[in-house]
């Protein structure tokens, strides 16, 4: 444990603050060059659906529309993480420079920072923050500005399409797509939507050129990206890792010598058991094993002593809670899934019966409306399947 | 034209308009794909799930109500993916429903209920999670909402907020407790709920419906001290034989009448007489108001004038523009005259004492169960109107009593009260009450008939949301001359969305109306929250020609020809306006809160 073998990464989170020179710099720089530049370092978002960046700056700067919007997604919901907390109170005019750059090249004159209400408190630093910011600008001709926008708390409202509903002054529900917010977003309006480390990511690609970014990480997962280290590690926190390692060498960095588990992504993510750390790399779904990474890199490691009955039962009664309600399969599938669980625990339906949850689940992920239903089956049919026995005695 | 797409379902070719959903170019191929939440007149939700279709090529299934085609799509909507898919989803619903079908009002005519028995999903391996605290409210005089049914697809939401701009239903909590909710939870009644009922033609399911009154009228009928009185309102004769498996659009008025003597009422009598009475009140309301407002400058009665015989458009006045109440014609609506001439006027006709009347209404309409119990409608010193019932709950007892509806003869109504016009009949139809006015408004100003071929009025007919018309009085007779030119500016709008636009613009003084017609409901009465269920456009074009036809047919079709009603004014009202209409006829309105 504690071995270092990963490289830590110092780009982020990096102590520079020459935004009126970057600025001007990129000002200067034509939209398509821009653009290739993020396209070329392979930035994709670090919010959870590993869309590449680039080309959603260049779909919405496509669409046609008079008014257009840039929001930054600190909603941050996934228990446990804090990663864009830490972003935005360490170097958020990095994140504000990715904001104006995206607002310059897609057309738009808005951006909202989508704030997750318990980060309320962070509001008077970041408007100070955001006032520079908006001097810096007008120093440079661009009349972009910022604003903050209070998040109500739901996890659920992190799922772009009702972020922005309830940024509309509606109920937090999932919108049907197509069509897709580079086409119709907040108020209609062709938007833009990125997580706040991608923006931040786009600082150093602005500022270093994509090769830097570019030359971390492997084939279809470069650059590096933050991950939330918790549970039965000795060195919880906050780290940058390079995208593409071996979840082994993960576990041997950070594990506590008894991880029988990782994991990977949150509640949304992948259970990964100790037999198959080695065959497991950390990254967008592609060539490799491919583990997506829904909402922030969350890294729980857990050792023998867990339970992962408790630990799968833990993340159904947060989907059960946080499930927004309104589709069928998400909405009685995660109750089903819940209950059905528990019923196999107490020996009141058969083992068989956790075959017909992990095709239920199997339906979620098939017809749920939006990446929370379509998710659950992550979690569930790869701890079911993996630690089977735990589920039943 | 717009682009054209082309793709496969079920390995047939279709090409279809871009935008087209999945579902629409299936339609057009006569397959269909089953759907819940998806309903004709409302936006898109696309969160039953059941409309799930395979895209080949892809590992998710899509909602096809939801989803546009795309060029070289290959759907499959009957797949092994989709099938399974699909049962677990109906399960799912399943599990969570209070699916004891035999005591759910809606048994018979469910969506939910239709799926489950097509997908036979008779092996519920499921947990039950029906057994939860659900809440029944049937505190409404009008409706009942019983959450143990919902599913939760939110029809009735939408139909409340977008076809009636009301929002008395939301949505409310998420995850498990997701339920349809009221403000603050409050009861319906206690709500700004107008009544209307369209949340319930809009459900699938047993989760909201009328609350019927089927077992106290058969209490009356069986009671051989009372006489129980009938009326039918005009768009039941249109609607009714929708229940009883004939065509939407069938004019069943003569087996109507027919059945209602079978199932034993004492008097048969007809709402389409108030009707025609109506037009003579408050057409010259109309006039009285244009006189005192052009000639005299006394606006204390100002103008337009609205109609008031949609009892849900009443409440949502109410509610929604306090401050404009003395722009409604203080007409009763067709419903409540008809209550309280019955036990005045009626009562002393056939010698009956009121106390032994029993006054029933037949209505296509769930806010006139609340109206008959509004505490002004006892003029008659009794409840004007005791029972009320839908078009619905009248097919329901037809079918108790064992009678074969379509085997009836025609029979005609009792007199009296029972005589009526086309103009009568049109009421049943958006612009129907507009158009009705029209004919006796125009004549007794001019001594001529409306300048339009065989009195149809077209302007104001159809299904368009807002319509306006202008009518030119022109060569007035002598007592009318401060109308000679003057051109009569009219609108009609109908769904209380519309209705909200019309008035919002009328309040702001961006129009200049003198009458304005509205009804509460998408299409007038005919597609009143009371009718059959289905409701949509199509069906309620077809329910409109067969009231235009039923007009086109009768002999007299302008109110003021009624003989029953020349001769009620010459034997008991006196005059239109005058001081027994005042008492029985008009009513005020009342501020009403906003939540
Ligand atoms: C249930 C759910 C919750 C989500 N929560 C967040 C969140 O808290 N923060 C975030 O950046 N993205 C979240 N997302 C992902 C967003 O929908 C969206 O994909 C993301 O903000 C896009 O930014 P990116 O391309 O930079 O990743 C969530 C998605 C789902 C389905
Ligand atoms: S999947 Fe869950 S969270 Fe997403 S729309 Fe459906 S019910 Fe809501
Ligand atoms: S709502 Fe439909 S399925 Fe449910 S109990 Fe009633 S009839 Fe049966
Ligand atoms: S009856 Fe009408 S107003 Fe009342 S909840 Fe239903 S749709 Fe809304
Ligand atoms: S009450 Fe009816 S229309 Fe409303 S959500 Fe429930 S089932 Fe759907
Ligand atoms: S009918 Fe398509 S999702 Fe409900």
């Amino acid at each position: 444990m504690g071995k270092n073998m990963l490289k830590r990464i110092d780009l982020i989170f990096k102590n520079e603050h020459d935004t009126d020179e970057i600025l001007s710099k990129i000002f200067k720089r034509s939209n398509d060059d821009l653009i290739n530049d993020l396209i070329g370092s392979g930035l994709k978002g670090r919010g959870g659906a590993g869309f590449p960046t680039g080309l959603k700056w260049k779909l919405t700067s496509e669409a046609k529309d008079d008014e257009k919007y840039v929001i930054c997604n600190a909603d941050e919901g996934e228990p446990g993480t804090f990663k864009d907390r830490e972003i935005l109170t360490q170097v958020p005019h990095k994140v504000l420079t990715g904001m104006a750059v995206c607002g310059r090249i897609i057309g738009a004159k808005k951006g909202f920072i989508y704030l997750r209400g318990e980060y309320n408190f962070l509001k008077p630093h970041l408007n100070e923050e955001i006032d520079k910011f908006h001097a810096i600008l007008k120093k440079l001709g661009s009349d972009f500005r910022i604003e903050i926008f209070s998040g109500s708390g739901a996890y659920i409202c992190g799922e772009e399409s009702s972020l922005m509903e309830s940024m509309e002054g509606k109920r937090g529900e999932p919108r049907n797509k197509p069509p897709f917010p580079t086409e119709k977003g907040y108020l209609g309006k062709p938007t833009v939507i990125n997580n706040v480390e991608t923006l931040a990511h786009a600082w150093t690609i602005f500022k270093y050129g994509p090769k830097k970014f570019r030359d971390l990480g492997v084939q279809d997962s470069r650059g590096s990206k933050l991950f939330s280290v918790s549970g039965d590690t000795p060195i919880a926190g906050i780290y940058e890792l390079e995208l593409g390692m071996s979840l082994q060498d993960f576990v041997d960095d950070f594990g506590d010598d008894d991880c029988k588990a990782v994991q990977v992504g949150g509640a949304a993510g992948f259970c990964v058991p100790r037999k198959k750390f080695r065959e497991t790399a950390i990254g967008y779904q592609g060539k490799l094993t491919g583990i997506s990474l829904p909402t922030g890199g969350s890294m729980m490691l857990f050792n023998s002593s867990r339970s992962m009955y408790n630990v799968l039962k833990n993340y159904l009664e947060f989907f059960e809670e946080e499930s927004c309600g309104q589709c069928t399969p998400c909405r009685v599938g995660c109750q089903q899934l819940l209950e059905g669980i528990e019923a196999v625990k107490r020996g009141e339906k058969h083992q068989h019966y956790l075959n017909k949850l992990l095709r239920l689940s199997e339906t979620m992920k098939m017809t749920a409306k939006c990446g929370l239903g379509q998710s659950v089956a992550n979690s569930f049919s790869s701890i079911v399947e993996n630690f089977r026995e735990e589920m039943i005695y | 034209m717009s682009k054209m797409v082309n793709l496969k379902i079920n390995g047939i070719d279709v090409s279809v308009e871009a935008g087209t959903t999945i579902l629409e170019a299936a339609e057009k191929l006569k397959i269909k794909i089953p759907v819940l939440c998806y309903h004709k007149d409302l936006c898109i939700a696309g969160n039953c799930r059941v409309c799930v279709v395979e895209v080949v090529g892809s590992r998710k299934l899509v909602a096809a109500c939801a989803t546009p085609v795309n060029e070289g799509l290959e759907i499959l909507t009957n797949s092994l993916l989709v099938r399974n898919a699909r049962k677990d989803i109906i399960e799912l619903l399943l599990s969570e429903h209070n699916a004891d079908c035999t005591k759910c009002y809606r048994n018979g005519n469910c969506e939910l209920q239709d799926l489950a028995a097509e997908y036979k999903i008779t092996n519920q391996d499921f947990i039950d999670l029906a057994h939860g605290t659900y809440t029944i409210d049937d505190l409404s005089p009008s409706i009942v909402k019983d959450d143990s049914r919902c599913i939760r697809c939110q029809r009735c939401v939408r139909t409340c907020t977008e076809l009636q701009s009301v929002g008395a239903l939301s949505v409310a909590h998420k995850g498990s407790e997701m339920k349809i909710s009221t403000f603050f939870d409050r009861n319906i009644r206690e709500v700004v709920c107008t009544n209307c009922g369209q949340c319930v033609i809009h459900c699938p399911t047993g989760a909201l419906v009328e609350k019927t009154y089927i077992e106290r009228v058969w209490d009356a009928i069986a009671d051989p001290t009372k006489h129980v009185v009938v009326q039918t309102a005009t768009a039941v004769r249109i609607g009714l034989g929708e229940e009883l498996e004939l065509d939407a659009g069938s004019r069943v008025t003569g087996k109507m009448v027919s059945a209602l003597k079978r199932l034993g009422f004492d008097s048969v009598l007809d709402t389409d007489f108030t009707a025609d009475l109506t037009i003579m009140e408050e057409g010259t309301e109309l006039l009285h108001r244009l006189k005192a407002n052009l000639v005299e400058g006394d606006t204390s009665e100002p103008l337009p004038l609205t109609t008031s015989c949609s009892p849900g458009w009443v409440k949502f006045f109410e509610h929604t523009f306090p401050d404009m109440l003395d722009h409604m014609s203080t007409c009763k609506s067709p419903q409540q005259m008809f209550g309280a001439l019955a036990k005045t006027y009626f009562a002393k006709k056939i010698e009956v004492d009121p106390e032994n009347m029993v006054s029933v209404s037949i209505m296509p309409c769930t806010a006139k169960k609340y109206e008959a119990d509004r505490p002004e409608m006892r003029d008659s010193g009794q409840k004007d109107v005791d029972y009320v019932l839908t078009t619905r709950e009248l097919a329901v007892m037809i079918k108790q009593a064992g009678i074969q509806f379509s085997d009836l003869p025609e029979e005609k109504y009792d007199s009296i009260m029972g005589q009526s016009t086309g103009a009568a009949v049109i009421f049943g139809a958006t612009g129907g009450v507009m158009e009705a006015a029209l004919r006796t408004a125009y004549e007794i100003v001019t001594g001529r008939e409306v300048p339009f071929e065989n009195l149809n009025i077209t302007p104001v007919r159809g299904l368009e949301g807002v319509r306006e018309a202008s009518v030119k009085i022109e060569n007035v007779l002598p007592d009318w001359k401060f109308l000679e030119g003057a051109e009569l500016k009219c609108c009609v709008a109908h769904g209380l969305a519309n209705a909200r636009k019309v008035m919002e613009k009328v309040q702001n003084k961006e129009v200049e109306y003198h009458f304005i017609e509205i009804m509460a409901c998408p299409g007038g009465c005919l597609g009143g929250g009371g009718q059959p269920i289905p409701t949509n456009d199509e069906i309620r074009k077809k329910r409109m020609d067969a009231i235009y036809e039923e007009d086109a047919n009768m002999t007299l079709r302008k109110s003021h020809e009624n003989p029953e009603v020349v001769q009620i004014y010459k034997e008991f009202l006196g005059e239109p306006l005058g001081k027994e209409s005042h008492k029985l006829l008009h009513t005020e309105y009342f501020e009403r809160q906003r939540y």
